[in-house]
């Protein structure tokens, strides 16, 4: 791979500028409607706004409760039962099709159901949340620890080891990077899931904003939401991997 | 260090008395008896049906020619979206993955728009195709072709060069070269695209229509929702799940049946 990037990069850099290019030529003074798709000026320029200002704090504040929330409990539950199922290779092969079954339904069926249970406010969100991001999570968890090398078991076994030391010592390491990658799909999903949720219908938080600006017209200012948004999406996807990667080094 | 069920060792072991499937029958039914005790005797009706009720209620709905019509919608605005997903998917996969300059390239940038979370864009799918059914379509292709894209870019990469350079030196065309040697290689991967591509449309479309829609399944569990008939809304809830695991199923079928020649 000693091979030069930059003829990739160039490309690459291209395809950007393209982008741009075609967004602006597009909506010159009779183009596309500029509340279908508005200039690019006035979208950097509202997106510049509303970094520099506050106005985003409470509506961003929901939304990464929302989230937190919705990751740890997922977290919790999908590890404790995860755990539990490890525990014999009969619950093993009795829950893992059960749950991967359950996990190839859209959850976002329940998301009615969850409205009329929780109410419109975070509380819907945060159960759709917790109950998508559950699944990897879940799967991960029963896949790392009951894929756990035998000998690795019986070698602390013939050295003495208690089940807390087995576990701890033999165990969790062993299953660690499987686990991970189910943390960080629920990281992820449950970030998308709740913006979606927040879409679909809410009192507050990044969606509720990108919506009601749709509503309301506000085109240059719903882009520079969307461009917020989807910034913010990278920036949890990068960071998530970062840490997934790290996680990953540091148990070897 | 668990039970082995051959019946040898079982004595000694002492194998479980219950094959997993049939145990995992038991825990589901176990699960819905939980829920038609509790719901019966705590229960709330405006918020929560018994599983009885809303089996009761399934042909109830069912005998509704606009709920029939709306799931006809909806099943139609799936299916458009699943084949459209997977021919631009493959298209682009194909024309991505089989050159090593373009793959490096554009790649990145095909991973950055997946990575993008759609359902903020959902507005903007709205304002442009309205709130008929061209909306859901667009809004479930939007979710469903990023997967078929990247598992085709990555079924591509395990081909092996011999095999193509042989094909060619043998004078096959592009066309016997793709359906003799490239397709068959891929399936694998192309078909867990198309089970994921199947899961993304499905949440598209359904997010599209909960947003905001005239018709398909997603309206009327809003509807049932609003008017607290929660019968009715877990009925409609069933259907669904019903079409989900089927159309899941037939993905999964068409893959054992294309994957034979990989294992026989």
């Amino acid at each position: 791979m000693s091979k030069s990037k930059l003829p990739q990069r160039l490309v690459q850099l291209g395809v950007l500028v393209l982008i741009l290019f075609s967004w602006w030529y597009f909506t010159l003074p009779g183009g596309i409607n500029q509340l279908l798709l508005p200039a690019p000026a006035p979208v950097f320029r509202d997106f510049w706004v509303l970094l520099t200002t506050s106005s985003i704090w409470p509506d961003l504040l929901v939304t990464v409760r929302e989230w937190v929330s919705a990751v740890v409990l997922a977290s919790l539950l999908g590890c404790s039962i995860g755990y539990l199922v490890s525990r014999t290779a009969y619950s093993v092969r009795v829950f893992d099709p059960l749950f991967a079954g359950i996990y190839s339904i859209p959850a976002i069926l329940l998301y009615p159901l969850y409205l009329l249970f929780f109410g419109l406010g975070e509380g819907s969100k945060i159960a759709l949340g917790t109950t998508i991001a559950f699944f990897p999570v879940v799967l991960n968890t029963i896949a790392g620890l009951a894929n756990v090398d035998k000998a690795y078991i019986r070698a602390a076994h013939s050295m003495g080891a208690n089940d807390l030391q087995l576990f701890w010592t033999v165990m969790v390491p062993a299953a660690f990077p499987v686990v991970l990658t189910g943390l960080r799909l629920g990281c992820i999903i449950g970030f998308l899931v709740i913006l979606g949720g927040e879409t679909i219908s809410s009192l507050a938080g990044l969606g509720h904003r990108i919506v009601s600006l749709a509503e309301n017209m506000e085109s240059s200012q719903m882009f520079a939401n969307i461009l917020f948004a989807v910034l913010m999406a990278f920036i949890i996807n990068g960071t998530v991997s970062y840490v997934e990667a790290r996680g990953r080094r540091s148990a070897q | 260090m668990t039970a082995i069920t051959t019946t040898g060792v079982s004595v000694a072991r002492r194998g479980p008395l219950l094959s997993p499937g049939l145990t995992r029958l038991l825990v589901i039914f176990l699960l819905f008896a939980i829920w038609q005790v509790g719901a019966g005797l705590w229960g709330d009706p405006l918020f929560l049906c018994t599983p009885v009720q809303a089996l009761r209620a399934l042909p109830h709905i069912l005998s509704d020619p606009k709920v029939d019509n709306a799931i006809v919608v909806t099943i139609y605005e799936l299916v458009t979206a699943f084949v459209v997903s997977v021919a631009f998917g493959l298209c682009i996969g194909l024309a991505v993955g089989l050159n090593g300059f373009t793959k490096q390239s554009i790649m990145p940038v095909i991973l950055m728009m997946y990575a993008t979370p759609q359902a903020i864009i959902l507005p903007l799918f709205v304002l442009i195709f309205g709130i008929g059914p061209a909306a859901k379509i667009a809004f479930g292709i939007s979710h469903g072709v990023f997967p078929v894209i990247v598992t085709t870019v990555a079924g591509v990469q395990n081909l092996r060069p011999q095999l193509l350079r042989a094909a060619h030196s043998m004078g096959a065309s592009r066309w016997q070269v793709f359906t003799t040697v490239i397709f068959p290689h891929m399936i694998p991967s192309f078909f867990t695209g198309m089970r994921l591509a199947m899961t993304a449309v499905l949440i598209g479309v359904l997010l599209a229509e909960l947003y905001v829609s005239t018709a398909g399944i997603g309206f009327y569990s809003r509807l049932y929702a609003e008017s607290f008939s929660p019968p009715d809304l877990f009925a409609l809830i069933t259907v669904l799940a019903v079409i989900a695991v089927t159309l899941n199923e037939l993905c999964r079928m068409a893959e054992r049946h294309f994957s034979r020649w990989n294992i026989g």
